[in-house]
């Protein structure tokens, strides 16, 4: 278990409360009382902190080292999964994987960015940065979708497209472009779940849908906090305060109108019980896929636009 | 710089003038270091005539270039950015949109407006570079979107001018979201089958570029336009090494195949209208 800073005096009761249980065992002295106590106080203070939560420390947790991604998330709602690989052009890009899935009795095409957990794979997964591949990739399975009349799932997990030599030579901006456009016109339903970080254009690029969700404890906006911070304060120390200004957070969005809802999390974050968020999301896709085939396509189509039309505040 | 020294010892003017008056007269090209008239520099369409250096113009100077006669009807033109996150950073929101507002006489980073372009109509948006460095928030989205329901309503074809350092922060949220707006109407003039021409120019990045910028029926660009996703200086941070001369110039996008051509400022006018003609019915 990897503790952030915020967490620490919870690491320090949960140490406490691992010790306790040890030595009853090994005195075989009755301490259920105190570790019963200490289990409350434990689950108090964790309400408390979680509940509380600044738009920095919503930004560490979507980060949390043991956070689930595309991947497990797909291995954790779909009975089948067959991955399909490359973008027919370049190479295949590991930063983004998708394929068809069953989930209960329903076949989706499940995309998302994809990050790596041990340092090798982190490296071969480019820590979640596409490429341009990747994105035409993304294209070309939504198109796919399209094709046999199945709903698509894009799930989005990425500190930004990759700002590379060759993700420029081979056209990142073209790419995400011509997604953004091609996706408002996919007949098929489209849902979109941020369930890490939604970085820019890099986010955006798979996130045109019919629903957009975030998970609770995710990012979504224009820039990172620390590039903002950069850029803005010319200098990395104002990300906290850039995190705030930049109303990044799951309910500043849907409070925004920019995105249509939240998916609660389980209590200190999706690693915490992994199997409960599979569930929860599994839900929340199975009921919005049902809700938006009762629609047809061309109103489908047309709500999409008109929902992303109506996004942005001017005075006239 | 000879020629200072000349009027320095011929003419006796009082000092705010001597500095002022070569200002507005006279031009020196930023690249070759040529001094013109600035009457002479206008006149070749703010290009250099010996060197062909394009310098960085607004909408204002656009607008002068590509409508006959520099006639055309504005699209909303007063649409001004509101402050809804209420961003504060080294100063508030507002007031670097009235400053800037102050500056540049402009209400905002887009112009757009509808006239003939050597008796074709067209519809033109062009971004203002100077208007907190041509980002994109609220109000270049509207603009753009509205000014492609004109070209749909009308059935003229669109010319977007993009110039644009990209999202504009302190709309965060509400910003990125331009992206998907404008590309939504992009998709639907597309299926109408009318004409859109995009013209990046010096600089064109971020997310301008990840959007409408992108999506012409033609991309053109001027010679030497930097033009890319992300800004040299990420991708020098990312990658540890120097980018090779001429990166992300227009020219290094024609050679990877994301431009259709590159077209002086001289010849625009000319050549998207002959292009345009081409594709009347
Ligand atoms: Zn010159």
């Amino acid at each position: 278990m990897v503790y952030l800073d915020f967490e620490k005096p919870i690491a320090e009761l949960e140490s406490k409360l691992a010790d306790m249980q040890q030595m009853a065992k090994e005195t075989n002295v009755d301490v259920s009382k105190e570790v019963k106590s200490l289990e409350e106080k434990i689950k108090e203070l964790k309400k408390e902190t979680y509940s509380n939560l600044t738009g920095w420390q919503r930004v560490q947790l979507s980060r949390h080292p043991d956070r689930p991604y595309t991947l497990d998330y797909i291995e954790g709602m779909a009975s089948q999964f067959i991955e399909l690989h490359g973008d027919r052009n370049v190479r295949d890009d590991k930063a983004m994987v998708g394929g068809f899935a069953k989930i209960d009795d329903t076949t989706v095409m499940i995309i998302g960015h994809q990050k790596g957990r041990k340092t090798k794979e982190r490296q071969m997964r480019n820590f979640g940065m596409a490429n341009p591949e990747g994105y035409r990739k993304a294209l070309r399975l939504m198109k796919l979708a399209e094709k046999f009349k199945k709903p698509i799932v894009t799930l989005i997990d990425t500190p930004g497209a990759f700002p590379g030599l060759e993700a420029e030579e081979r056209g990142q901006a073209e790419a995400i472009a011509r997604n953004l456009r091609e996706m408002f016109m996919l007949k098929v339903p489209v849902i979109c779940i941020i369930i890490g970080e939604g970085a820019s254009g890099g986010a955006l690029g798979i996130a045109i849908g019919d629903k957009v969700f975030m998970l609770e404890n995710t990012w979504y906006s224009v820039i990172s906090p620390e590039s903002c911070s950069s850029i803005l304060w010319r200098s990395w120390d104002h990300k906290e305060q850039a995190a705030e200004a930049l109303k990044l957070t799951a309910q500043d969005m849907l409070k925004n109108k920019l995105i249509d809802g939240i998916i609660k999390e389980p209590l200190g974050g999706a690693h915490n019980d992994p199997q409960r968020m599979y569930a929860e999301l599994k839900k929340v896709i199975l009921n919005n896929i049902a809700e938006l085939e009762l629609i047809k396509p061309k109103d489908r189509i047309n709500q999409r636009i008109e929902k992303f039309s109506s996004m942005g505040v001017f005075l006239e | 710089m000879s020629w200072y020294k000349r009027t320095e010892k011929g003419i006796v003017t009082p000092t705010e003038q001597k500095l002022e008056v070569p200002d507005g007269l006279w031009h020196q090209c930023s690249h070759c270091k040529k001094i013109m008239q600035a009457e002479e520099h206008a006149h070749s369409n703010y290009v250099c005539p010996e060197c062909g250096f394009h310098d960085r113009i607004g909408s204002k100077e656009y607008f002068e270039i590509l409508f006959d006669g520099n006639n055309f009807t504005e699209i909303y033109p007063n649409i001004r950015s509101a402050d809804p996150l209420k961003f504060i950073d080294t100063q508030p929101y507002p007031a670097r949109i009235n400053s800037s507002m102050k500056k540049t006489g402009l209400n905002d980073a887009v112009r757009a407006a509808y006239g003939k372009m050597n008796e074709i109509s067209v519809v033109i948006a062009c971004m203002d570079f100077k208007f907190i460095g041509g980002s994109m928030g609220s109000v270049v989205g509207e603009k753009i979107a509205r000014a492609i329901d004109v070209a749909r309503k009308k059935k003229y074809p669109f010319i977007m001018i993009s110039k644009s350092g990209g999202a504009r922060m302190m709309e965060a949220g509400f910003s990125l979201m331009q992206m998907a707006k404008t590309a939504a109407r992009l998709a639907l003039l597309d299926k109408d089958g009318i004409p859109y021409i995009s013209v990046l120019t010096d600089p064109t990045t971020g997310g301008v570029t990840a959007s409408y910028a992108m999506l012409g029926d033609f991309n053109v660009a001027e010679p030497g336009a930097l033009i890319g996703f992300a800004g040299p200086r990420v991708i020098r941070e990312t990658i540890g090494k120097d980018l090779p001369e001429g990166f992300q110039s227009a020219e290094f996008l024609l050679e990877h195949g994301f431009l259709d051509f590159i077209v002086d400022r001289r010849e625009m006018k000319s050549k998207l209208s002959v292009l345009l003609g081409m594709l009347k019915s």
